[in-house]
């Protein structure tokens, strides 16, 4: 019995160290990053290219999901104010909830599914087929070269695409709140204007998804980077990069609520 | 052997990797303008050689000098000016995909120099001339052939006019004319372009047809050394064995194991190796 505890113990221990380690190894490629942008800033090109592929190319499945969550928020907000005779503050609630949280944080899910997993596995196969050692060889630094433009790509996209979310989102809310429902136009508008406030409000929304992009983008970095360089590893390293993104994302948005939104 | 212009001196070499030895004191020379094969059986230590020699891998003790530099005393900035002299050609190419043949020859190019256009040009297809693929300077590195891809890489690795090109396992997976064709062009661009190469192969046949001298590596070690004629007519048992191809020899066919009866009768007993496969 106590053998099966020690043993079980030790095995916690062991994957508890084994997370400070990659933790540490992502800090330092974080590191590596800052230190190494200078390049692709200086030749934003190449930070154009990864915007286009990390933030274009999301942006069908971003808006098209902002658009259906804002339609279902609109239906599930107007059966729930319907009973108490608050229909007219449905704008309220479905803008709201899509600026403070579903914006983010559904987008950041989606954008770590959609991109972050491309720029890990992209990486990855980068590193499995030798390439970024041979760019390494040629006195090429893969860490300015390919990381750092994948990294910024990712964190300029996110916040506009949280951004495209929400406002999607609201236009669905209305389609299906006015349009469909028939609540009055002007009161869904003017509360909206009256209640929403651009810091409280769409700031901190914007700025959990810059949060949130830096946290994605690194994970997909970093897993491609530190993939094994079989096709299983590659495998391995994009799963990762979902899951360990989601759990990022969701973590960080509860202790980013806690500092911006509490008390208000 | 002494040489007297040596361009890489490798002396007590060793590198483990999770407490498995690897190389094991290797001693070994490079002349310089010569054409040399590092030759052993898979997983016996080449690749990881030519790693070191590049500094991609940091031995475990002994000392790499390229050119009289110990590599490891070098910082980043050192380390980058001098594999600007180096060229290296990886088993498979190693080409970018998203570039095409010309963008992937003018990328050391362009990365390291602020040259015209013009120029990138004409020396893009200058080295694509040289490997005889100037034709395909549009093309992407999925349209090419194992061989065309591997002479892609190579105008790349030529790009920068290295004075020292590593090609690791250039031959690998190349049919018959793919082959001979890239030997023959890492022999003459070695000779055109005065250049040092290190070949890391198991190709016994087409590389004493282009070497001038071959380190045999087995185990970690450097067992055998020599011109290919004395490689040829060498007594050493493991050399013959690899030179003729022969199934089993001081490399024994069957991996180390219990005795085949005491496996059969042995009831459950199952090795991990038979667990895994």
């Amino acid at each position: 019995m106590m053998v099966v505890i020690r043993s079980g113990l030790e095995r916690i221990g062991r994957g508890f160290f084994n997370i400070l380690i990659t933790l540490g190894f992502a800090t330092r490629l974080l590191g590596a990053i800052l230190k190494e942008s200078g390049m692709c800033w200086r030749r934003f090109s190449m930070i154009r290219r990864e915007l286009y592929f990390s933030g274009v190319l999301s942006l069908v499945l971003i808006a098209v999901s902002g658009l259906f969550v804002g339609m279902v928020l609109a239906l599930q907000g107007y059966d729930v104010l319907k009973r108490y005779g608050s229909e007219a503050a449905l704008g309220v609630l479905v803008s709201l909830s899509l600026v403070r949280e579903l914006g983010p944080v559904v987008g950041g899910l989606l954008f770590a599914s959609r991109a972050g997993s491309a720029i890990t596995a992209e990486i990855g196969l980068m590193k499995a087929t030798d390439q970024l050692a041979a760019m390494d060889m040629m006195a090429v630094s893969p860490i300015a070269r390919i990381v750092a433009p994948r990294f910024w790509g990712g964190v300029l996209s996110m916040p506009l695409l949280t951004a495209l979310f929400s406002m999607m989102g609201i236009i669905g809310g209305y389609l299906v709140g006015v349009k469909m429902i028939g609540i009055d136009e002007g009161a869904f508008w003017g509360q909206m204007q009256a209640t929403i406030r651009f810091q409280a409000d769409i700031l901190n929304g914007l700025i959990k998804g810059f949060v949130f992009g830096i946290a994605i983008a690194l994970t997909a970095v970093f897993e491609g980077y530190d993939a094994k360089a079989t096709p299983e590893g590659v495998s391995a390293a994009t799963t990762r990069t979902v899951v360990f993104s989601a759990l990022a994302v969701l973590m960080l948005d509860f202790i980013l609520t806690v500092f911006m939104f509490r008390g208000v | 052997m002494q040489f007297d212009d040596a361009i890489i001196d490798i002396n007590r070499l060793s590198f483990s990797y999770d407490d498995r030895i690897i190389l094991s004191d290797i001693n070994l020379v490079i002349p310089r303008r010569k054409l040399v094969a590092i030759m052993g059986g898979s997983g016996c230590g080449k690749t990881t050689l030519l790693k070191l020699i590049g500094r991609q891998l940091q031995p475990s003790s002994g000392a790499v000098k390229v050119n009289g530099v110990d590599i490891s005393t070098l910082d980043h900035e050192g380390l980058y000016a001098l594999r600007r002299k180096m060229g290296m050609l990886y088993q498979f190419g190693a080409l970018f995909g998203d570039l095409t043949v010309y963008e992937n020859v003018a990328f050391p190019l362009r990365e390291h120099f602020q040259l015209p256009e013009t120029i990138v040009r004409n020396l893009v297809l200058m080295k694509l001339q040289a490997v005889g693929l100037r034709g395909a300077a549009a093309l992407y590195p999925s349209e090419l052939s194992g061989g065309m891809a591997r002479r892609v890489a190579l105008a790349r690795a030529i790009a920068m006019d290295p004075m020292l090109v590593m090609y690791d396992e250039p031959f690998a997976g190349l049919d018959p004319i793919s082959l001979s064709t890239v030997g023959l062009l890492i022999r003459e661009l070695n000779d055109a372009l005065n250049l040092t190469s290190i070949l890391v192969t198991h190709d016994v046949v087409e590389s004493l047809a282009i070497v001038d001298y071959i380190y045999f590596v087995s185990n970690g070690r450097i067992v055998a050394q020599g011109t290919p004629e004395d490689i040829r007519h060498t007594e050493d048992p493991l050399v013959q064995q690899f030179v003729r191809g022969e199934r089993d020899g001081p490399l024994p066919f069957h991996y180390p194991a219990a005795s085949y009866q005491e496996s059969i009768l042995g009831g459950n007993k199952i090795s991990k190796i038979s667990e895994n496969a």
